[in-house]
């Protein structure tokens, strides 16, 4: 065992994946390239939840469907007007990119946050996969109130699920990668038959009963008990930022470097369209059929019967397995002299750990919101200093140019403007759902701001460097 | 024998959604229409990854 481990782990640091460098003109692809890859990568195993979260937080048919349309649109327009640009210019991944703007102490210390939350999405896919292995063995489920561990059963389960998913990404990443392109069509079409099969249970017959039943049985607009109630607006920015880290954030930056053009960032409409409307509307249906039940195996098995239990361990275990691995290469960056196997090891373990806890699943909304909060003003940081700063007369790649580890300016402007989002959720009540757009044009002042300061400081004291 | 492999994962589709529009017509049981689903399961992963190619 430990000789494969060596062996992989030997040909894991050959591979050239242009991470410390910009990727060569040879090597970047065209549509073709990112059109299946997002529809792929946004229809997972968290769409299972999300779904049912929207009925159960009392969403009406109306608010939900042009709550997903404008809100996805947007999402597609910040990936190809704010992310794909500055991927393309700088055909560099985010964390180098962040080394050259923030110094190697601050990019570090995003990376941990970075892996963190990724450990708690993998933990949430994980959690999703063993409702589904935990069926056939009749393990309770938890539900939507459940918060700690609801057995001994379930906890067993979330670590066999997790010990398989982290083996596998250990030894097969590239694997799981292709085996993720190879389901994708068919869990979409499980998703959109296991809907359209339990509709007639809601009594929907025919196309024109549709609108009346799902006001009346699906989106209702009335919030399960102890839920909040949520709006059309809840929706539309929900939709938007649900992959906040990812394009608003930048960190989709590792995918569209290898774009030929910025135009392709209008890929991610298909896993916007396939897997944020249709799967989350799909997943929304199958809660209503199952009685309002939330775990996603229940709710699959009952439409698509053992095709659905196995979708939903597939979508997700394909979507855990990359989380785990790129949550392990975040934590690389911090243990250098680990092996990536064992990084990916402890990763695996503390996924696993989260994934015990249900609150992860049942809160995933809130904790989706919170993920692309926290790593959004980098994103700020990054757009402006690629994109704007030369027209301002500002100094980009600031700490690369003066060689600072720890870029004062970057790291206020992250700090200050998390502090004033917790501030605004706290005192003036504005839901963590909404905070992403005023946060974003906070970081985006507080960085000018405090970069005019800042520079105009150091072009003072060593000129010739800072200009350099 | 790649056209063939293709033919039979397009089946394995077909399974996995005509079934479902069957049902919501009434003119299938929800019973039948989870047991083709699993047929059409079997049939796109048994043929899919032969043809399917991985990404470079």
């Amino acid at each position: 065992m430990n000789n494969i481990l060596q062996r992989l782990d030997a040909r894991l640091k050959n591979i050239d994946e242009y991470e410390r460098r910009p990727v060569p003109d040879d090597k970047r692809k065209g549509w073709k390239g990112f059109i299946g890859m997002y529809a792929g990568e946004h229809t997972a195993g968290t769409e299972f939840v999300i779904g049912p979260l929207f009925v159960a937080h009392g969403v009406a048919t109306g608010e939900l469907i042009w709550g997903l349309i404008l809100g996805n649109i947007l999402a597609v327009l910040s990936w190809a007007f704010l992310c794909a640009p500055v991927a393309v210019k700088t055909k560099l991944t985010l964390y180098w990119q962040m080394k050259k703007i923030c110094g190697s102490k601050l990019a570090l210390i995003y990376n941990v946050v970075n892996a963190l939350m990724f450990c708690f999405l993998a933990g949430a896919m994980i959690a999703v996969a063993a409702t589904a292995i935990g069926l056939p063995f009749g393990i309770p489920m938890p539900e939507l109130g459940d918060w700690m561990p609801t057995s001994i059963g379930w906890i067993i389960t979330v670590f066999l699920v997790g010990l398989v998913i982290t083996v596998v990404a250990i030894l097969g990443y590239d694997y799981v990668a292709w085996f993720a392109n190879v389901a994708f069509p068919w869990m979409l079409l499980v998703f959109i038959a296991a809907a359209l099969a339990t509709l007639p249970q809601l009594g929907v017959t025919s196309i024109s009963d549709f609108w009346t039943v799902a006001q009346e049985k699906i989106w209702t607009g009335v919030p399960a008990e102890g839920q909040s109630k949520f709006t059309f607006w809840h929706v539309m920015f929900f939709a938007w930022f649900a992959n906040m880290a990812m394009h608003i954030g930048m960190a989709d930056m590792s995918i569209l470097r290898f774009a030929k053009k910025w135009q392709h960032g209008f890929a991610s409409g298909t896993g916007m369209f396939f897997g944020h409307f249709i799967a989350w509307m799909a997943s929304g249906i199958l809660t209503a059929a199952a009685a309002g039940a939330i775990a996603p195996g229940i709710i699959a098995y009952n439409g698509a019967g053992v095709a659905g239990a196995i979708c939903v361990v597939i979508a997700g275990w394909t979507t855990a397995n990359p989380t785990i691995y790129r949550a392990g290469l975040a934590f690389q960056s911090v243990t250098p002299n680990w092996k990536r196997w064992k990084v990916t090891l402890f990763t695996g373990m503390v996924t696993s750990i989260a994934a015990c806890f249900p609150a992860l699943v049942m809160q995933l909304l809130d904790f989706v919101a919170l993920y692309g909060l926290v790593l959004m003003p980098m994103g700020a940081v990054i757009f402006l200093d690629v994109m704007v700063f030369q027209k301002m007369n500002l100094q980009s790649n600031l700490a690369e140019k003066i060689g600072l580890s720890f870029n004062w300016t970057a790291g206020l402007t992250w700090g200050i403007t998390l502090l004033l989002c917790l501030f605004i959720n706290l005192y003036i009540g504005i839901e963590i759902f909404f905070l992403g757009l005023p946060g974003w044009f906070i970081a985006a002042l507080l960085y000018i701001g405090l970069s005019l300061l800042y520079q105009k400081k150091i072009m003072k004291a060593k000129p010739a460097q800072a200009t350099a | 024998m790649r056209i063939l492999l293709i033919i039979i994962s397009i089946i394995g589709l077909m399974l996995t959604i005509i079934p479902s529009i069957l049902v919501f017509t009434q003119n299938m049981t929800l019973e039948t229409h989870k047991q083709l689903m699993a047929t059409g399961m079997i049939l796109w992963f048994g043929t899919a990854v032969f043809w399917i190619e991985g990404q470079d």
